[in-house]
This record gives C-alpha cells, structure tokens and sequence, in this order.
C-alpha cells in the first residue's frame, strides 16, 4: 500500500466531484515551505499550511465548523508524553492535508488489525482544516518537571462575578483546537487524536461548534452571533501586522523563551438565556449591545465600521452608546487599548431538559498575555455588561499554544520538552 | 408593641398616598366622593368574609376589617380579571385594619384570604354612581397609579416581615429565621423590578455567591440564608442583618418616590418572569434553602399586579391578548399550584425533572404573550 494515499485520490472521482478535484489540484502546490501560514486558501475544500513560524488556527481566517478538546495527561512519564506529541504531530500534518491519519489508513491494512484511520473522512477534502495545541496550567505542575518553565503570562484567571463554572468541563492539561469547513473533517481529527492518546492522555472535555462568530481576516464578512447580532467588528485580524506583533505572539522577552512566536488562548463557555433574550424588545437588544441589529452599525451611526463614538448623544441628552453597554465596556478604549484575537463558535448542545435550547457561544480568543487583555477586559465586562442578565460563563479553558512546527523533524512543543 | 406601631404607620402611609391620589386632575372627583366616604366593617375568620354591605357608592370607601379568625389574613378588593384595586396584607388574628379604596362604578369582588393562599373566600361588590370613562392618558395614568399602590402595600409588608426576620436571626433563633426566610422575600420578589431601578441595593439586598467577585462583600438575604442552612451559625450576622433592614428600608423610601411610566410595568412583569425561568426554575436562587418556589410565587403575582394595572388600557387595545393572558396565567397558577405544601411550597430538591419541565413550559406559554404588551402600551 502507497503510504502517501490520500482521501481525495481513493475517492474523489466520485460523489466529492469538482471541489475534490480542485483539492487535489491544490495538493501538488501545497507542500512549498514558502508559503505563509496565513495564506487564504483558495476555496473551502483545500488545505491550509501545516508547517510554519506560527501554528495554523489563530490568524488563520476563521472556518465554519469547530472542534475543541481538552486532555488530561494521564501517563506520569515524561518520555512518553514527549512521544505522544510526536505522534501526534505527525498525524496532525497528515490530517490537515486531507489525509489519513496513519499510513494504511482505514481500508489499506492488515484484515486482521484494525485500521489506522476511523474513515469518516475518507472521500472528504482537507476542508481548510487547521489542528492547534495548547498546554494548559496543570502541565506545569510537578509531573512533568515543567513549573519552571511555566509563563508569568499563563497566570491562573481569578474569579470572574456571576460565572457558574463547572469544573468538569473547565481546565485540563492539554487542548486542541480543530477547526474546518466540515464538521464531519473537524471530527474526524480529534477522534484520531483522541485515539492515539488512549492510555496517555484521556479526554476530560469536548465542544463542537458551528457558524464562526467571528472574522480574523478583512476579506471575511461579520458573522452573527445566536442573539443575532453582528459579533466581533472590532477583532484583531490577520492583516493588522503591527498588532498582532504587539497583542497576540508572545516573544522572547516576555519571559519565556520557549512561547516566542506562540500565544495565549481563553476558551468560555457562555451559555445564553435564548427564550428571555427572544422575548426582549429591540431596543433593549440594541441598548445592550451599543449596536443596531440589523446593521451592525454603533447606535447612532450607519454603517457597521464606522468608528464608535461613544461621547454621542440623542436628542434627549442620553448617550447612544450606554454606559454598561457591551460594545462600550469591550472596547480597546476601555482597556488602555488591549485587543484580543476571536475566533468563538456558536454551540448548541440539544436541548436542556426543560423544553429550552442548551445554546450559545463558545468564546475563544488568542492574546499576548492574558494579565493584560482578557482579565482586565472580562472583569469589566462581568462588573457590569447589561448582557450579563442573559448569559452565563459555564466553563473556562486557558492554555499557553507553543509556535509553530518548522518542518517534518519537529514536533508541538518541542521548545519545552526538548 | 414595636409590630403594631409600624402597622399603623402603614396605614397612614397608605392613607396619604390616597389622599394624594385624589389630588389629581385624572381622578372622577365629584363633590361625592367627600361626602360619602362610606366605611364598610369586614369580619374575617378562618372560614367566612362578612362584608357589610354589597353595593357602596363610587368614590373613597374605608374597609375596617376585624381579624377574628385564628390565622393571618389578607383583604383584597377586585375589578375584573382580579385586578387589585386595593389591598391589605398581614392582619393577624385579633387586629383590625382599615383599607382606603378608591373605586369608580363597577362591579367587584370582595376576598379574605385566611392563611394568605388561595383565591380566597370571595363576595360581589357593586359600585354604583356617577363615574366619568377615562380617556387612554388618563388610563394609562391609572395603570402605573394602580401599581404603586401595589408597590406600596408590599413595601409595607416588606419592612415589618424583614423586621421579623432579622429581629430572628439577631436573636438567634434559627429555626424561626428559617421560616422566616421565604416569608420575607415573597414580598421582595412581588416588587424587584422596581427595586432594580435603584442600582447598586438590589446586590447588597439579593446578591448571590456566585454573583460577587473576588474580594467583594457579600451582604443581604443569602448570605444569612447560608449562614442558616450551611453554617447553622447566625451568631456573627448581627451587622449583616442590621445592614439587610437598612438597606430594605433606603429601597422602600426610594420606591415611594419612583416614577414610573406604563412601559416600566410592561417590562417589569416580563423581567419577573425572567427572573422565574433563569433563577428560580433552575434552583440557583436559593441554593441552600431550596425555598425558590416561594420566590417563583411571588414573582408570578408580582407579574400579574403589573399586568393587572394595565388591565384597562389593555382590554381597549388588543381584547384578544387580555385572553390570552388571563388564560396563560391560570395555566402557570395551576401548574404551580400543584407543588403547594401546607401554606408554603415544596422545596426545590423535591420537584423532579418532569415537574421542572412543566414549570418551564407554563412560564414559557406565559411570558411569550407578556412580551406583547410593551410595544401596546407604548402606542
């Protein structure tokens, strides 16, 4: 068996049809070192750089579909983590090029064994899907040896007023974050991974996610969140070269030598109160939100980019933007101009058990160092966001993603453990 | 006694407010109505409400009613839908207590609720007179004035029933403050929307644990309630408790002098509602008692006074949602009803999910139809 058999050559002369075959075409072309891991891609279905100075899945322009799992480190031996993550890695570049995740794949190997790859995907093109790591604060404890090397900027977050955390579904040691154009791609690369892990790590928590509530690139239009409102104007995004040198990669003197070119990620949780949201008036949405709903203009304004002016006042003397409003009380302005990088998904878990949606977004934002931006940010925003009456934070991830992986003698975290 | 003086005292508060209700130009005022103040005796027991007379004349009547019963009682006086044109809370057996009622022309019912529940036991009204129609401002004016005198009466209850619950806390005496506890708050939970106007008391009064941030005091209502339940230790609650009742009072001064306008009735039966889906269905309110569906109670009538209010106006605009509301609200009275135990509720813990279920679903067929009401009555 060909090692380098890919999905889209076994089946993408059938149903996949014309997107597979501009997949492959994609494929001859991908593998150059050259190109920038913030490269568009050029339709949904092609794969993303694996290699590069940053880990795809942060810059990257947000896809559509979601798939976060956090880990639990459950092997005591440091070598065998250290493996786990090579494996790892190499199924990692395989997968985010529309591959199997191990060399037989799911119907090229021995009868007798089961195959190296669970063949959801099989047939599916790479879908744009991206596979980020982060090592969350537990890692740093004394198993591994590592409290030395843990950074000042993977501080512990504090208590944030009203959160309702659920610890279950908070922490864990390790996380990655798969996202792609299709779920079922998204999906299929943490079950593999998950699967490699068996035994070294076990999964304390998932989350899938769909309809990206935010855009990370000028060329992708704002997405609506599942209050209906255009969420995320103001992100930080790919093409603001100097913020993100200065807000979202951590470098060398910050400390840690080893996270230069990486970054921090947040991830909550926020469940939504979707049938008292559904039933408020307009104008209380909008008064909540500093925006209007249909535009996604700043109250007061027209157009969604035009500058917020939050000194503007009705005829009435009232300011447009309220005071606890949300687009207020997030702004850079309001915190000595700290930005973050969001790439939230909206989730909906069924239903609750009583006849009401488990639904709302699962927020993940990416920073330079989170004392800075997302604590500050967010214990403004639990003070007094009037949106607080009908959201909830239900759980909290923070991890420390390492740079990128260089080339195919690499590996996720090498910096730390190597 | 310290409890008698306050009750008088409310009774002259709610006198003065009359009076001064009167005052305004809305009012039918003819030279009638201070003419006949007619003063009808109510003789309350457990199992019958004499009321002495069955037609009065339009305008300002005194309802004295004499508590002859062994339970505490409640008097009421209902237009239509049951409305609250006036009421009297907490007669205890042996009092007798005068109600001012400022009734146009109509028809009415009359009710004593001894142990405080139920529909309670209900006689026919008439009020006959002359009595000029209001126009839609003049209704619209009648509907928040309506209201405040709910707010009022509750108010009142609210500081004697707090007093009681924290003269038990300070006396440490934990198994009276536990029974204590819900009683309290019902009358919290009728009027929080308008206690919320006032910023920064409606934490200190009913911030939950969970609410605060590190670092942050935590005052008011729960915090004893885990004292009491968790800690069974209330000895050091002394300040706690006095702040409670202070805090009580400030908000209940203020609500006095609240304006209010027909679009915050609207908003405030919807945000009670809110209140009972996100807090009370889900047992987060009183995480320790597991008393919620004291507060679930209160905040459902608390939503219907406010409807109620507006009842007038409503009828005039859109007949076909005052249907559908009185039906909605039946169906969550019932639905809720079902859990009543003795004169209180069954604890949160002992509903099972099923049960919640309902609860959900009846809030949830009710609050859809309240959320119509705003743009009705900002016309």
């Amino acid at each position: 068996m060909s090692e380098r058999i890919s999905r889209r050559t076994m089946f993408g002369l059938g149903a996949a049809g014309l997107a597979a075959a501009a997949g492959a075409g994609a494929l001859a072309t991908r593998s150059t070192p050259q190109q920038p891991t913030t490269a568009h891609a050029p339709s949904p279905s092609d794969p993303f750089p694996f290699y590069g100075p940053h880990q795809a899945g942060i810059v990257t322009p947000a896809q559509d579909r979601l798939h976060f799992v956090a880990f639990d480190v459950t092997t005591t031996k440091k070598a065998e983590l250290v493996s786990l993550l090579q494996e790892w890695t190499a199924a990692a570049a395989r997968l985010t090029q529309g591959k199997e995740a191990g060399s037989f794949g799911a119907a090229g190997g021995d009868p007798e064994a089961a195959p190296d790859d669970t063949g959801e995907a099989l047939g599916l093109p790479a879908s744009g899907l991206t596979l980020t790591i982060g090592f969350g604060p537990t890692l740093f404890d004394d198993r591994f040896g590592l409290a030395a090397q843990r950074p000042a900027a993977l501080a512990d977050l504090p208590k944030f007023p009203g959160e309702r955390l659920i610890p279950e579904i908070s922490g864990g040691d390790i996380c990655v974050q798969a996202c792609a154009h299709d779920p079922q791609v998204a999906v299929h690369a943490i079950r593999n991974l998950a699967r490699i892990g068996f035994g070294r790590v076990s999964v304390r928590w998932s989350q899938l996610g769909f309809g990206r509530t935010s855009s990370t690139s000028r060329a992708q239009a704002t997405p609506r969140n599942l209050m209906g409102f255009k969420d995320g104007t103001a992100n930080m995004k790919l093409e603001d070269t100097e913020l993100l040198r200065d807000q979202l990669w951590a470098a060398e003197q910050d400390g840690s030598a080893w996270m230069a070119g990486g970054s921090y990620l947040v991830t909550r949780k926020i469940r939504m109160n979707i049938e008292t949201w559904d039933r408020a008036s307009l104008r209380e949405q909008e008064d909540i939100f500093g925006r209007d709903k249909g535009e996604g203009a700043p109250l007061g304004k027209k157009q969604e980019f035009d500058a917020v002016d939050f000194a503007a006042r009705r005829p009435d003397g009232q300011p447009y933007i309220a005071e606890k409003s949300h687009v207020r009380l997030a702004h850079p302005s309001a915190h000595g101009n700290a930005h973050l990088l969001r790439r939230g998904y909206n989730y909906v878990d069924g239903s609750d058990g009583l006849g009401r949606l488990d639904a709302g977004l699962f927020f993940i934002a990416y920073q330079r160092d989170v004392r800075k931006q997302f604590v500050p940010i967010q214990m403004g925003l639990a003070k007094n966001d009037l949106l607080n009456e009908y959201i909830q934070h239900v759980s909290s991830g923070l991890f420390a993603c390492p740079p990128g992986v260089q080339d195919a003698g690499d590996y996720w975290g090498r910096s730390l453990f190597g | 006694m310290s409890t008698i003086a306050r009750l008088t005292l409310g009774v002259l508060a709610l006198a003065t407010l009359t009076a001064c209700a009167t005052e305004t130009p809305a009012s039918d005022g003819s030279a009638a109505e201070r003419k006949s103040p007619g003063k009808v005796a109510v003789a309350a027991t457990d199992t019958e409400c004499k009321v002495a007379a069955t037609e009065i004349a339009a305008g300002t009547s005194t309802f004295a009613i004499t508590n002859g019963g062994s339970k505490v009682t409640e008097f009421y006086v209902y237009a239509p839908g049951d409305r609250v044109m006036a009421e009297m809370e907490n007669i205890v057996p042996g009092l007798t207590r005068e109600l001012i009622a400022e009734l146009p022309a109509g028809t009415y019912e009359t009710a004593c609720k001894p142990g405080m529940v139920g529909k309670g036991i209900r006689n026919a009204l008439k009020v006959t007179g002359e009595h000029t129609p209001l126009d839609a401002d003049a209704k619209l004016a009648e509907a928040t004035k309506s209201y405040k005198r709910y707010i009022e009466s509750q108010s009142d209850t609210l500081l004697v029933k707090t007093q009681e619950f924290v003269d038990a806390v300070k006396a440490g005496d934990i198994g009276k403050a536990k029974e204590l506890y819900p009683v309290s708050r019902t009358y919290w939970e009728r009027i929080e929307p308008v206690a919320e106007i006032f910023g920064d008391l409606d934490p200190a009064i009913d911030a939950r644990e969970a609410d605060l941030a590190e670092g942050e005091e935590w005052t008011g209502y729960h915090r004893i309630e885990k004292d009491l339940w968790v800690g069974k230790d209330v000895s050091k609650d002394g300040p706690i408790a006095d702040k409670l009742l202070a805090d009580v009072k400030t908000i209940v001064a203020k609500a006095g002098t609240a304006q209010l306008t027909p679009l915050n009735l609207a908003n405030g039966a919807k945000g009670l509602l809110d209140e009972v889906a996100t807090g009370k269905i889900t047992g987060e309110e009183d995480i320790w008692s597991h008393t919620d569906l004291w507060d679930f109670d209160a905040n459902l009538q608390g939503s219907k006074a406010a409807v109620q209010s507006l009842r007038p106006v409503l009828e005039e605009r859109a007949p076909d949602l005052v249907k559908t509301l009185d039906e909605k609200f039946t169906a969550a009275e019932a639905a809720l009803g079902a859990h009543r135990k003795g004169d209180g509720w069954q604890l949160h813990n002992e509903l099972s999910k099923a049960e919640l279920k309902a609860l959900s679903d009846a809030i949830n067929a009710l609050a859809e139809p309240i959320s119509k009401i705003a743009p009705i009555v900002a016309k």
